[in-house]
């Protein structure tokens, strides 16, 4: 359905405000294909309200925004069919197991065998042996996992993260970056949002930097970097940081 | 939009069986609905009852539409927590932001309300006959009746979904229902009107209980229905549709 041409995120003079409050003050973007586009700002900068517009649960008062190549305001439903959003706080069902969780998106998306796909998924998201427990027996880390596994079923082509490691251990937040790395690798558009500076610094091939509204600054880490004076070179003496120790102890490697 | 509808009854039946799974695992919301009206029915046949000129020489089978009414009253307010329970954690987001018919998510916690209050209304019927209820109605006149309650179950679930939609906090989405449950008090359910007030008895015959209530009592005990019971299905359909109508729009306001 996607024209080569377009981009799988547009976004054109976008305006948002709630009230007097303006929140977003014509917001430029673009993001290309099978990449990784980090959005960076702090609490209230209006990164959620970013996301939610283009995922088509909130309407725009001005500017455009195109997803997949459609208009989120004029064709909400063929944008839905190229997405997924796994939002801030969990979307899982705790009632249900995480199998049924999976089979039950697979047939919202109408794909022709739901328990396979459920299947490979919890394979693949390390969530067989928790398979037929219910979700609210999960920890943090196993149910943002399967968050992320919903949100892949179908596999869409435009995955929007809002914060997916806010809340996270060190160790979880290392998963998700690793199952965000092979999705970006497999052709998938990741448009994330952060505060976590190290999270954009490791994952993502473009960064922008949402503040008071507007688009700061946007490109390449490499590129963000040349807007800052050259690198004096100073001799410290580097001690290893908390997360490192954490790591150390626990036996994983920080990415 | 096409698409949407073509999946209407695959959504709806998805939506169903998830909250279906959802009443399963909590059976105890089923007890805790029947023990009221049980208690109530209790309370009136063997304590109030042998005061009470009903004008039946059997008043279990005088009161028990009321009951059935009462029961169906306090068990839509689930309707409403469990509506809060999605819109709150997040995973209704998640439906909305795939292409699914947004009407089906209202759709599969209404058509759960229908079976779980099916499911209470048989409990109750089971526990009056065993204190004597006896009704010389044949299939058809069970059949209507089954059909007033499904209607009645209807017009309050949308009234819950309303509430399950528009309230800040759960205790607020299932309050709503305590003036439905004692609705049946200051209608015909308990006594005939023609003991009460003149200002009481004005209310308690033109309110929709006691049209339903007369209705259902009449075909459970073979006389000859009345004009009441168009009264008690224009009641049925006038809420259900403007209930149905608010809802849809606290649904839009939430997307």
């Amino acid at each position: 359905m996607q024209t080569m041409h377009t981009k799988p995120i547009l976004v054109k003079g976008l305006h948002k405000s709630y009230k007097q409050h303006q929140v977003l003050k014509g917001v430029d973007l673009e993001v290309e294909k099978g990449s990784i586009f980090a959005l960076l700002g702090s609490n209230g900068a209006g990164k959620t309200t970013l996301v939610r517009i283009l995922t088509t649960l909130l309407q725009s008062d001005g500017g455009t925004a195109a997803v997949n190549g459609f208009d989120v305001a004029s064709k909400p439903d063929l944008v839905r069919q190229s997405i997924s959003l796994t939002g801030q706080f969990a979307a899982v069902d705790e009632i249900l197991t995480g199998r049924e969780n999976l089979n039950m998106i697979a047939k919202l998306r109408y794909l022709p065998n739901p328990r396979k796909v459920a299947e490979e998924m919890l394979t693949r998201f390390g969530l067989v042996e928790a398979a037929d427990r219910r979700v609210s027996t999960y920890s943090g880390g196993m149910r943002r996992r399967l968050d992320i596994a919903l949100s892949l079923v179908g596999n869409p082509q435009i995955l929007f993260l809002d914060e997916p490691t806010t809340g996270l251990d060190p160790e979880a937040r290392i998963e998700v970056w690793k199952v965000v790395k092979e999705l970006a690798d497999g052709g998938t558009t990741v448009f994330l949002t952060t505060q976590y500076l190290e999270e954009a610094e490791q994952l993502a091939d473009r960064i922008a930097i949402l503040h008071e509204g507007r688009i700061i600054a946007n490109g390449t880490l490499h590129e963000l970097k040349k807007l800052f004076p050259t690198a004096k070179v100073e001799y410290v003496e580097k001690q290893p940081t908390l997360e490192e120790i954490f790591l150390a102890i626990i036996g994983k490697e920080a990415v | 939009m096409e698409g949407t509808k073509k999946h209407f009854f695959i959504d709806v039946s998805v939506m169903l069986g998830r909250s279906m799974r959802h009443i399963v695992r909590s059976m105890d919301t089923i007890i805790t609905v029947t023990i009221m009206p049980i208690m109530m029915m209790l309370l009136f046949v063997y304590v109030f009852g042998g005061a009470i000129q009903s004008g039946m020489d059997n008043y279990v089978n005088y009161l028990l539409p009321g009951i059935l009414l009462m029961a169906i009253s306090s068990g839509i307010s689930y309707t409403a927590f469990r509506l809060f329970n999605d819109v709150q954690k997040g995973i209704f987001e998640r439906f909305h932001t795939m292409p699914i018919s947004r009407s089906a998510l209202l759709w599969g916690h209404v058509l759960t309300s229908l079976v779980s209050n099916a499911i209470s209304v048989v409990v109750i019927i089971l526990v009056a006959l065993i204190m004597g209820f006896r009704s010389s109605a044949g299939v058809l006149p069970w059949l209507a009746v089954a059909g007033i309650l499904a209607m009645f179950t209807l017009a309050l679930t949308w009234v819950a979904a309303i509430a399950g939609l528009s309230a800040k906090t759960v205790d607020g989405a299932s309050a709503f229902s305590y003036p439905l449950i004692f609705l049946p008090f200051i209608s015909s359910a308990f006594v005939p009107t023609e003991s009460m007030p003149t200002a009481v008895r004005v209310f308690a015959e033109n309110q929709p209980v006691t049209s339903i209530v007369e209705s259902i009592r009449a075909l459970l005990s073979g006389q000859p229905l009345h004009h009441d019971i168009w009264i008690a299905l224009a009641w049925c359909v006038g809420i259900m549709l403007v209930a149905y109508l608010f809802a849809m729009k606290a649904h839009k306001k939430r997307i």
